[in-house]
C-alpha cells in the first residue's frame, strides 16, 4: 500500500494487475426486470443473484445434485412428511441481523401464502405447516410423503429473505450470499461486491459486474475488445470456433435444462387434432435445425426431459423425420391441402433461425406458415399469456418441468387427464424406482400424444477470458454462482 | 448528362430486370433450406454462394429486390397521390387558411425523422411489408407536397397561368390542366431519389426486423442475419450489401441524369 502511494508509476502499471485478480466482469442476454427471485418467473433474476446474493435451505451444484446451503443437514421422518432442518450458525444478512428460524418460516409462509405473487406457487404446494423448533431448528410439515423438497427448496424462487428487507427486495435485495448488492445501473449493469461477514469460505473476486448483451454481434464485439470477462451462455454459437481458436479465451460447452420445444396451441383446432400434431412432429428434422440454427451444439430430445437426466427416457423414435409419414398423417386428418398456420418466434436465434427452419420443413408437407418475429414482452403477452398462437420455439429452462404439461391453462393448453393423474401419483411416491418409473410414463404420455414437436437440448456455452477457473459450467438452473471463481493469472 | 445517365439506368434497371425476371426463374430456392449446403463461397453451383440455411444468395437477392422495389414504388407512389394534390391546393390557395394548414401539416411530419416514424408506425400496428409500405409512404408526403408547392408557386405569376383564368378556368382546372404538366419533370427527378431513399429505409426497417417477414427474403434481413458470420463468411454480408449501395448508387445516378436532361433551366443553359 505504502509503495503504491510512494510512487504513482508503480500504481499505474499495477493498478490493471490487481484489477483483474479481484473483479469480474460478466455478460448475460437479458437484464433482470427487477431483483426478487422469489416473486417471477424471469431467470435473469437468479442469472444474476441466485447463490450470488440469494441462498436457500439447499442449493443446486454444477451437475445438479441438490447440496445444503442454509440448513446444515436434515432428517425426514419415518412416513415422510415431517422433514427437519438444522440451520447453519453464525449466518447474517447483508444488513447484519442474523438468520434464524423465523427467516425461514416467514420466507416459506410468504411463498406459498394466498396473496403470493411466487412463480412457482407449486414448488410449496404440499407444504402443510411450517414451525420454528428453536433459532436453528426448523420443521416441515408436508401433507403427504414428497421426496422432492430438497430439489424444491433448492430452486430460486425458495431462497430465504428476511422480514426486515422482503418489503423492498425488487430494488435493494438482502440475503445471506457471499455477495452483496450494490448498485443497479438500470439498462446497463448491476454490481455487486464481496461480503465481509460470509458465513462460508471468502470468496476469491472483491467485485462483479453483470452486463447485459442480447445481440450477436454486440456480444461478440465486446468479449474480442475485453470490456467483458465472461460470457453465460454466448448468444451466437456460430462465433464458437473463433474463441477456441484464439489462446485468450476459454469456451465451456455445458448442459442447461433447456428443452427447446415447437410449442403447439393444443386447445384450438387444427391442431387440437392429436393427428395434425403427429404429422409436424414426423415432418421437423431436428438435425438440420441442430446444425442450421445453433451450428451443431445441443441434443435431439424426443420428449419433454433432459437428456443428461437418469431418468430420461429415448423417444426419439416416435416423432423420427419421416415426411411421408406426415403427409399420410395429415390426410387422415383430412387437412392435406391448404393448412395455414401461425409461427411466433421470440428473438433467441434458437427460435428466429429454428423457425425458418421449421417453416420450411413443413411447407416440404403442404403446411404454409406466417411467421411473426417478436419481442420478448409481446411474446410473452399474445403467446404465453393470450394463448393466440397456433405454434411458436422456446426453450422452457426450468429444471424438471414436465409438470407444466399436468397444467391445463399453460400456454400450449394440453389437457389430458391420465397425464395429471401420473404427476399426482409421482408427487404422492418417493420411492426413488417407483419415482423413475412414473417419469418413464409420464414423458412416453407426452411423446405419444404429440402435444409439442421436441427439438433439442439446449447446450449451454459460456466463453470466458482464459485463466478463469470455477465456473458452471452447466445450468441445473438459471445461475452464475461466483464464490468459487477465481483468476489464475 | 450521360456520363450520370446512363450508368444510372443501366444499374437501376438491371436490378428491374432480375426482380421482374425472379418472378419466373431464380438459380434456387428461396424458401427452401439446405442446411448441408449452408455458407458456400460463390462457385458455378451457387454463382453468389449460398446464406446461413443453405438457400443461394443470388436467387435470395433477386427476390429481395422484388421486395425492396415494391415497397419503394409503392412508398413513392403514396407519397406522390398525397403529396402533389395538397401541394396544389396549398398553391392554389397560397397565403389563405388552407395553405397554412396542409404546409405546417407539412412542417409538423416533416419534423420527426422518418425512420423514427417508421419505427413508430411499425411499432404500433405490427412489423410487416404494408406497414413499412404506409410508414415509408407518409414521410414522403410531404417531401412531394413542398416540392409541388414551391413550383407551382412560382408558375401561378407566369402570363399563360393569367390567360387561362382571363379564359374562366377555375383554380382546380388550372391546377390540372397547366401546373401540374409543368411540375411533372421535377416530381420524377424527386421521385427517382425518394425511390432510392424508400430502398435504403426499407433496408433500414428490415434490418431491425420491421420489414418484410421471414420467409420473404429482404435485403435488410439479410444484412443483419449475416452480422455475426462476417468472420466465417463475409459473402453472405457482403453480397446484399452491395446491393443496396449498388441499388441506391444506381437510382441516384439516375436522378441526377434525369435532372440534368428534364430540367429546363439546366436546359437552358447547356443551349
Amino acid at each position: 500500500m505504502r509503495s503504491r502511494i510512494l510512487t504513482p508509476a508503480f500504481v499505474l502499471c499495477a493498478l490493471p494487475a490487481v484489477a483483474q485478480e479481484t473483479g469480474l466482469t460478466l455478460a448475460i442476454q437479458l437484464e433482470p426486470p427487477h431483483l426478487d427471485p422469489t416473486s417471477a418467473a424471469a431467470g435473469a433474476i437468479d442469472s444474476v443473484l441466485y447463490a450470488n446474493v440469494f441462498e436457500g435451505l439447499t442449493r443446486f451444484a454444477s451437475d445438479g445434485s441438490i447440496e445444503p446451503a442454509l440448513a446444515e443437514s436434515w432428517e425426514v421422518s419415518e412416513d415422510g412428511t415431517t422433514y427437519t432442518f438444522a440451520l447453519r450458525e453464525g449466518v447474517t444478512f447483508h444488513d447484519g441481523s442474523a438468520f434464524d428460524a423465523e427467516d425461514v418460516k416467514f420466507t416459506l409462509d410468504r411463498a406459498r401464502g394466498e396473496d403470493s405473487t411466487n412463480a412457482q406457487k407449486v414448488l410449496f404446494e404440499g407444504i402443510e405447516e411450517v414451525a420454528v423448533v428453536d433459532p436453528q431448528t426448523v420443521e416441515i410439515t408436508l401433507a403427504e410423503p414428497d421426496g422432492a423438497l430438497p430439489f424444491n427448496l433448492a430452486w430460486g424462487d425458495a431462497v430465504i429473505v428476511a422480514p426486515e428487507s422482503a418489503e423492498d427486495i425488487k430494488s435493494a435485495p438482502v440475503g445471506t450470499g457471499p455477495f452483496v448488492f450494490d448498485e443497479w445501473v438500470q439498462g446497463d449493469r448491476i454490481e455487486l461486491a464481496r461480503y465481509g461477514d460470509y458465513w462460508g469460505e471468502a470468496p476469491a473476486l472483491e467485485t462483479a459486474t453483470f452486463r447485459f448483451i442480447s445481440d450477436p454481434t454486440a456480444a461478440f464485439a465486446a468479449m474480442m475488445a475485453g470490456d467483458i470477462d465472461v460470457f453465460s451462455n454466448f448468444p451466437a454459437p456460430e462465433n464458437l470456433p473463433q474463441f477456441e481458436n484464439d489462446p485468450r479465451f476459454q469456451v465451456i460447452m455445458g448442459s442447461s435444462e433447456g428443452e427447446t420445444i415447437l410449442a403447439m396451441n393444443n386447445a384450438e383446432p387444427p391442431l387440437d387434432d392429436v393427428l395434425v400434431r403427429q404429422a409436424i412432429a414426423h415432418a421437423i428434422d431436428r438435425e438440420a435445425i441442430i446444425d442450421g440454427a445453433m451450428y451443431g451444439i445441443g441434443t435431439p430430445i424426443g420428449t419433454h426431459f433432459a437428456p443428461h437426466h437418469p431418468d430420461y427416457v429415448d423417444l426419439l423414435g416416435l416423432s423420427a423425420h419421416d415426411q411421408e409419414r406426415a403427409r399420410t398423417l395429415l390426410a387422415e386428418a383430412g387437412l392435406s391441402e391448404g393448412l395455414r398456420l401461425s409461427l411466433k418466434l421470440p428473438p433467441p436465434p434458437y427460435a428466429r433461425r429454428g423457425g425458418e427452419i421449421v417453416a420450411a420443413q413443413l411447407r416440404e408437407i403442404g403446411i404454409e406458415t406466417e411467421i411473426v418475429n417478436l419481442e420478448w414482452a409481446q411474446w410473452l403477452e399474445e403467446v404465453f399469456r393470450g394463448q393466440d398462437f397456433d405454434l411458436t420455439i422456446v426453450s422452457h429452462t426450468e429444471p424438471m418441468d414436465i409438470g407444466i404439461y399436468a397444467r391445463p391453462d399453460y400456454y400450449f393448453q394440453y389437457a389430458s387427464p391420465a397425464f395429471q393423474q401420473i404427476m399426482a401419483t409421482l408427487k404422492a411416491t418417493t420411492d426413488p424406482e417407483e419415482r423413475s418409473e412414473l417419469l418413464a410414463e409420464a414423458q412416453t404420455t407426452i411423446a405419444e400424444d404429440y402435444v409439442n414437436g421436441y427439438l433439442f437440448q439446449l447446450a449451454w456455452p459460456t466463453v470466458a477470458a482464459a485463466g478463469i477457473e470455477g465456473l458452471w459450467a452447466n445450468q441445473p438452473t438459471q445461475a452464475n454462482p461466483l464464490a468459487d471463481v477465481r483468476w489464475t493469472e | 448528362m450521360i456520363r450520370r445517365l446512363v450508368p444510372g439506368a443501366v444499374l437501376s434497371a438491371l436490378f428491374v430486370l432480375a426482380a421482374l425476371v425472379s418472378y419466373v426463374w431464380t438459380p434456387g430456392d428461396v424458401t427452401g433450406v439446405d442446411i448441408a449446403s449452408k455458407l458456400q463461397p460463390p462457385s458455378p453451383e451457387h454463382w453468389l454462394g449460398t446464406d446461413h440455411l443453405g438457400r443461394d444468395l443470388l436467387a435470395m437477392l433477386m427476390v429481395g429486390a422484388r421486395t425492396s422495389i415494391a415497397v419503394a414504388l409503392v412508398a413513392v407512389g403514396i407519397g406522390m397521390a398525397a403529396g402533389v394534390p395538397l401541394g396544389l391546393a396549398a398553391a392554389a390557395m397560397r397565403g389563405t387558411l388552407l395553405d397554412e394548414v396542409i404546409m405546417r401539416g407539412n412542417d409538423l411530419v416533416f419534423a420527426f425523422p422518418s425512420l423514427v416514424i417508421a419505427i413508430l408506425i411499425t411499432a404500433i400496428a405490427g412489423p410487416g411489408a404494408v406497414n413499412a409500405i404506409v410508414a415509408i409512404g407518409i414521410f414522403n408526403i410531404p417531401v412531394f407536397a413542398r416540392l409541388t408547392r414551391g413550383a407551382a408557386l412560382a408558375l401561378w405569376e407566369r402570363d399563360f397561368i393569367m390567360a387561362a383564368r382571363v379564359a374562366g378556368k377555375g383554380a382546380p382546372r388550372i391546377s390540372a390542366e397547366h401546373i401540374l404538366p409543368n411540375v411533372t419533370n421535377l416530381l420524377i427527378v424527386q421521385g427517382t431519389i425518394q425511390f432510392s431513399l424508400g430502398i435504403l429505409a426499407e433496408a433500414a426497417l428490415s434490418y431491425v426486423g420491421l420489414g418484410a417477414q421471414p420467409p420473404v427474403p429482404s435485403w435488410g434481413r439479410m444484412l443483419a442475419e449475416a452480422q455475426t458470420l462476417t468472420a466465417i463468411a463475409p459473402h453472405v454480408a457482403l453480397m446484399p450489401g452491395l446491393a443496396i449501395v449498388l441499388m441506391v448508387l444506381g437510382l441516384n445516378l439516375l436522378g441526377d441524369g434525369l435532372r440534368d436532361v428534364l430540367d429546363p433551366r439546366l436546359r437552358d443553359l447547356r443551349t
